[in-house]
């Protein structure tokens, strides 16, 4: 008995992005043709963005065991025990072309998205971060002027939504990182990570249990609102038309959101939820379909109880609406009165609409009838794998690019200028600013203070670190090392703060999965995040794929973001980046064991030159881009992370900041900046050529400064982590200096500095209005 | 042992943040009031807190103005009792009359979170009575209609009352227009009633009470508080 009468034909299977393969597999599940409904539930439950099912096979290569891991992979988010009974539950998730088809909402809905996915096990959100990828926002590399205005356009578009549902919703956020890079031009990449803590004995699954038991649909009704964002959206290329997608981005409610997670985390109190889950991607098909299939059981539902904004739905439109703000619970049967007295105080709807059953079936009934009926483990588990073709591209002629470099003994000054300005260099203080990160009161270190951000855990000693990165040129030019460097990049900088990487989330953002080319990046990309995470003993509990990130026809950089957390024991020693005392010493930690002590050789002088080619320095001063990611050296890595999380704990720096795009001088100024008016001041001896020297972006390295009594405990656990440490200069005030071999490299007012740092990214984006605005 | 009630409104998110400062960093008796309670017996001093309460739907603080509770709150002020407003907790008591003028959407239009400073311009109300005249205080910001606004009439009445309790400043104390973060009329940060009794400032005080986060300043308006309701009999009930 079938309600709806649209007739199934070739041509829409097709429309759905359902392959032949996968129709003939469809009539084989069900032993039959299916009608409509369930052609629009199979073809989202098996798009791309919700069945992984171009990305599994690589995906479990990655390290995802560890004894703190409470809940990995296949969970809404991933848990790891943080100590004193408290779990932390976090996960990030890419909404990229939501936001560049409406920046506003499709940013806003990205955060509403992971917020739902943390609270609905039971953790109540401390803290947001956003990895952002945009075109350029300054005129460079002859884009088109109108393509830099819509980038800026998206810019604010994205930013403004962050704030909206982040700050209403009151979580804080707390930090990230935001590149630009043409190759996000008509693609940009919006990826969320939100952390909660729940106790870790009081967390909350999506698995449905108990024959009988009454399902329940709870928040915001259902409306037509982003039917096959998931299949439609996150599943295919752009194109021209893709702006006539704009019906199918969500429109968030943070108020309501907020409204939920009270009630949500009120009523799990009761004791009598059974299980639960957010009604994300693919709505109330993948929550009822999914919590069926991992508690073993089937689910029936009645449509026509289902809270809705508009009249006259069909079945197809409610299963595959995406409304925001809405969950689906389980109750223990006879205690359901319970759970809705929770939510109605909360204002909010809350309706019996179906229950548990025992035959494994997801049965969706309209008017009485019956609309859909599918096996629910078919319909989540077993949906295709497909191990796609996998092509390494031809090798890049840039790869051969050398950065002419300066006379010896010339001043860098006006080039370090031009690199502070730089938007990927510059603070996103004009960024942060528009997010509440203080909220909660938690947040210890603020945004742009430190390499991660620093939420403490109330009522405990400890604090947690966060950090996010990903390296999107680096991974264009060699895809393994450059995740490895992601990783590398988001532990250090966890560990800069004094804490421990403790686990990591990741966003794996790439192009068009059926191009072998983009298949091969993907895989390298996975194989380079698996050896570093397992070098660095750093498990991944989760996250997110995103493919087909390519307009027309193009695809991005490949962008494999990773989000590391880490466990400061003693939340009273957490670093920040900001130099603390006049005179102090400041000192350059190397993971390297043995480092460049006189000339290099010819042969490691042409390796490093072709590593310089790939660096921010490169691109900004020179325009190049190209060369390869400098070598990584993974023990190096562990060593200086060892070292940091151990310095720290024994309060013996005043400060540190780990050593990444614009080399060694952009990091000794980012730590005057941090400051109240100290800068530093340092020189040295090498012999390589001082843009090396000051530019360069080798990992495992960090500056930290200490006052001249510390120095010798320094050097004692240096030697006993087996890293090497140089004295390279003392904090002062007024001018920032370097000089090598007895030559003045760059020599600046501090303040004059300063103010083209901070300044660059409003008045890129803002332009002639900049000064207008506070 | 005097208690202090912090209202949740549903949208209020920094009920848990005043709760925190009062129990855990003032070591006072304290509690939520939900909005619909009619009764505020028992409680010594309310704190409206920030957030986005109703969604900041309509207006900020125009629907939750019509919350049953604030007629308990208007009550509670008429007979003295002690009533704190933080940023969205001053829009509301703005809507519901209980201060004079409104906060407008900020100059830049855009939402700020950061540190400020703000100066004390009476040291004559139960909320800053323990700092010293002038004093600079350095509390954050996190709003988007900080804006204060009144007309002419109603600004020289305050002046004149010596109802202006904060002005954003420079660090020096200084009032310099290029520190005034949302364009402010006269800089406002803060202001009181005639009674002195009911305070709205934009600043959020309970954000800075530890070293942890960044500044303690905060504390001089909480300690004001808890101290005036020591030296107070408690305050008359609704």
């Amino acid at each position: 008995m079938l309600a709806t009468e649209i007739k199934v034909t070739p041509e829409l299977v097709a429309e759905h992005g359902v392959s032949h393969e996968e129709y003939a597999r469809i009539q084989k599940i069900l032993g039959r043709e299916p009608n409509f409904t369930e052609l629009g539930i199979f073809s989202v439950m098996w798009s791309e963005h919700c069945s992984y099912k171009s990305s599994r096979i690589h995906l479990k290569r990655l390290p995802t065991r560890a004894p703190q891991v409470l809940q990995g992979p296949g969970e809404n988010a991933g848990v790891v025990d943080v100590g004193d009974g408290l779990a932390a539950v976090f996960k990030m998730e890419s909404h990229n072309h939501p936001s560049y088809v409406e920046p506003f909402q499709g940013a806003a809905t990205g955060v509403g998205g992971i917020l739902r996915d943390v609270f609905t096990m039971g953790a109540r959100p401390i803290a947001v971060l956003d990895s952002l990828r945009f075109g350029s926002i300054t005129p460079a590399n002859g884009q088109a002027p109108e393509v830099i205005a819509r980038n800026r356009r998206l810019v604010d578009g994205v930013v403004r939504g962050i704030a909206f549902y982040g700050n209403c919703f009151g979580v804080p956020t707390v930090g990230g990182e935001v590149e630009f890079e043409p190759s996000y031009a008509g693609n940009p990449l919006v990826n969320v990570l939100a952390l909660g803590i729940a106790p870790r004995n009081q967390l909350f699954f999506a698995r449905a249990r108990g024959e009988g038991n009454p399902v329940i649909y709870v928040g915001a009704k259902t409306g037509r609102d982003g039917i096959h964002g998931a299949s439609l959206l996150a599943s295919a290329e752009f194109s021209e038309e893709s702006q006539q997608k704009r019906p199918n981005v969500q429109v968030g409610d943070p108020f309501l959101e907020k409204l939920l997670l009270e009630a949500c985390l009120e009523a799990m109190a009761t004791g009598a939820i059974v299980g639960i889950q957010d009604m994300g991607a693919a709505g109330l098909t993948s929550t009822s379909c999914e919590m069926a299939s991992r508690g073993g059981v089937g689910i029936e539902i009645e449509l026509d109880r289902v809270p809705q904004r508009e009249t006259g739905m069909t079945a197809y439109e409610m299963m595959l609406s995406e409304s925001q703000e809405r969950m689906l619970l389980v109750a223990e049967r006879g205690r359901e009165a319970e759970v809705l007295r929770v939510f109605r105080k909360w204002g909010l709807d809350a309706v019996e609409i179906g229950h548990v059953t025992s035959d494994g079936k997801l049965r969706v009934l309209h008017h009485g009838e019956i609309a859909a009926e599918i096996p629910a483990d078919a319909l989540a588990e077993q949906a295709p794998v497909y191990q796609r073709p996998i092509a390494p591209p031809k090798p890049a002629a840039a790869r051969d690019a050398r950065v002419p470099l300066a006379p010896v003994g010339a001043d860098l000054t006006a080039n370090f200028r031009r690199l502070l300005a730089a938007p990927a260099i510059a603070s996103k203080r004009w960024i942060f600013e528009q997010y509440d990160h203080m909220v909660r009161t938690n947040t210890t270190v603020f945004p742009g203070a430190a390499d991660a951000a620093v939420v403490r855990l109330k009522g405990t000693t400890r604090a947690l670190a966060l950090a996010t990165d990903g390296k999107g040129r680096w991974c264009t030019l060699d895809p393994r090392v450059g995740a490895m460097h992601a990783v590398a990049e988001a532990a250090r900088n966890v560990a800069a703060v004094g804490a421990r990487p403790w686990a990591a989330t990741n966003c794996l953002n790439f192009g068009n999965p059926e191009k072998p080319e983009v298949m091969w990046q993907f895989s390298e990309a996975v194989d380079g995040m698996s050896e570093a995470c397992r070098a660095l003993s750093i498990p991944i509990t989760g996250g997110n794929v995103s493919f087909y990130n390519d307009t027309l026809g193009k695809s991005i950089d490949p962008t494999p973001i990773v989000g590391v957390l880490g466990v400061i024991e003693n939340a009273a020693a957490t670093l920040s980046m900001a130099f603390r005392n006049e005179g102090d010493a400041i000192v350059l930690l190397d993971g390297r064991a043995e480092v460049r002590s006189s000339a290099p050789s010819d042969a490691s002088q042409r390796e490093s030159l072709r590593e310089f080619a790939s660096s921010e320095y490169a691109r900004t001063v020179a325009g190049i881009v190209g060369g390869v990611p400098p070598a990584i050296d993974l023990a190096a890595e562990l060593r200086l992370i060892n070292a940091l999380v151990a310095l720290a704990s024994e309060g013996v720096l005043a400060s540190a900041h780990d050593v990444s795009d614009g080399g060694i001088a952009v990091t000794l100024a980012e730590c005057g900046f941090a400051s109240n008016g100290l800068i530093a001041e340092a020189a040295w001896q090498s012999g390589e050529p001082a843009e090396l020297a000051f530019f360069s972006e080798t990992g495992a390295r960090a500056v930290v400064s200490l006052s001249q009594a510390s120095l010798a405990r320094l050097l004692t656990i240096a030697a006993q982590y087996k890293i090497t440490a140089f004295v390279i200069g003392r904090v002062t005030r007024g001018q920032f200096q370097l000089s090598l071999n007895g030559a003045t490299v760059v020599r600046d007012h501090s303040a004059s500095l300063g103010e083209i740092w901070s300044g660059a990214i409003e008045h890129a984006v803002l332009g002639d209005q900049a000064s207008k605005q506070t | 042992m005097t208690k202090i009630g912090v209202v949740v409104f549903p949208g209020s998110n920094c009920d848990h943040d005043a709760l925190h400062a009062a129990s855990e960093v003032l070591h006072q008796s304290a509690e939520f009031i939900w909005h619909q309670s009619q009764d505020l017996s028992g409680f010594d001093a309310v704190i409206l807190p920030g957030g986005f309460s109703y969604g900041d739907y309509l207006r900020t603080g125009a629907i939750a103005r019509f919350s049953p509770v604030m007629n308990a709150i208007a009550r509670f002020a008429r007979s003295g009792g002690l009533v704190l407003g933080i940023c969205n907790g001053f829009q509301i008591l703005c809507e519901a009359g209980l201060l004079p003028g409104a906060l407008m959407r900020n100059q830049g239009l855009r939402f700020i979170c950061r540190h400020v400073h703000v100066r004390v311009e009476t040291t004559a109300t139960p909320f800053t009575s323990v700092a010293q005249p002038g004093q600079v205080l350095r509390i954050p910001i996190a709003h988007a209609e900080g804006n204060y606004v009144c007309d002419a009439a109603t600004l020289a009445d305050l002046k004149h009352h010596g109802q202006i309790v904060f002005r954003y400043c420079a660090p020096d104390g200084r009032l310099d227009p290029a520190a005034n973060p949302n364009g402010s009329l006269d800089a406002i940060a803060g202001i009181c009633n005639r009674e002195r009794n009911v305070m709205g400032m934009m600043p959020h005080p309970e954000r800075a009470v530890e070293a942890a986060l960044g500044s303690t300043d905060g504390l001089v308006v909480l300690h004001s508080l808890v101290q005036s309701l020591a030296r107070q009999p408690a305050a008359a009930v609704s």
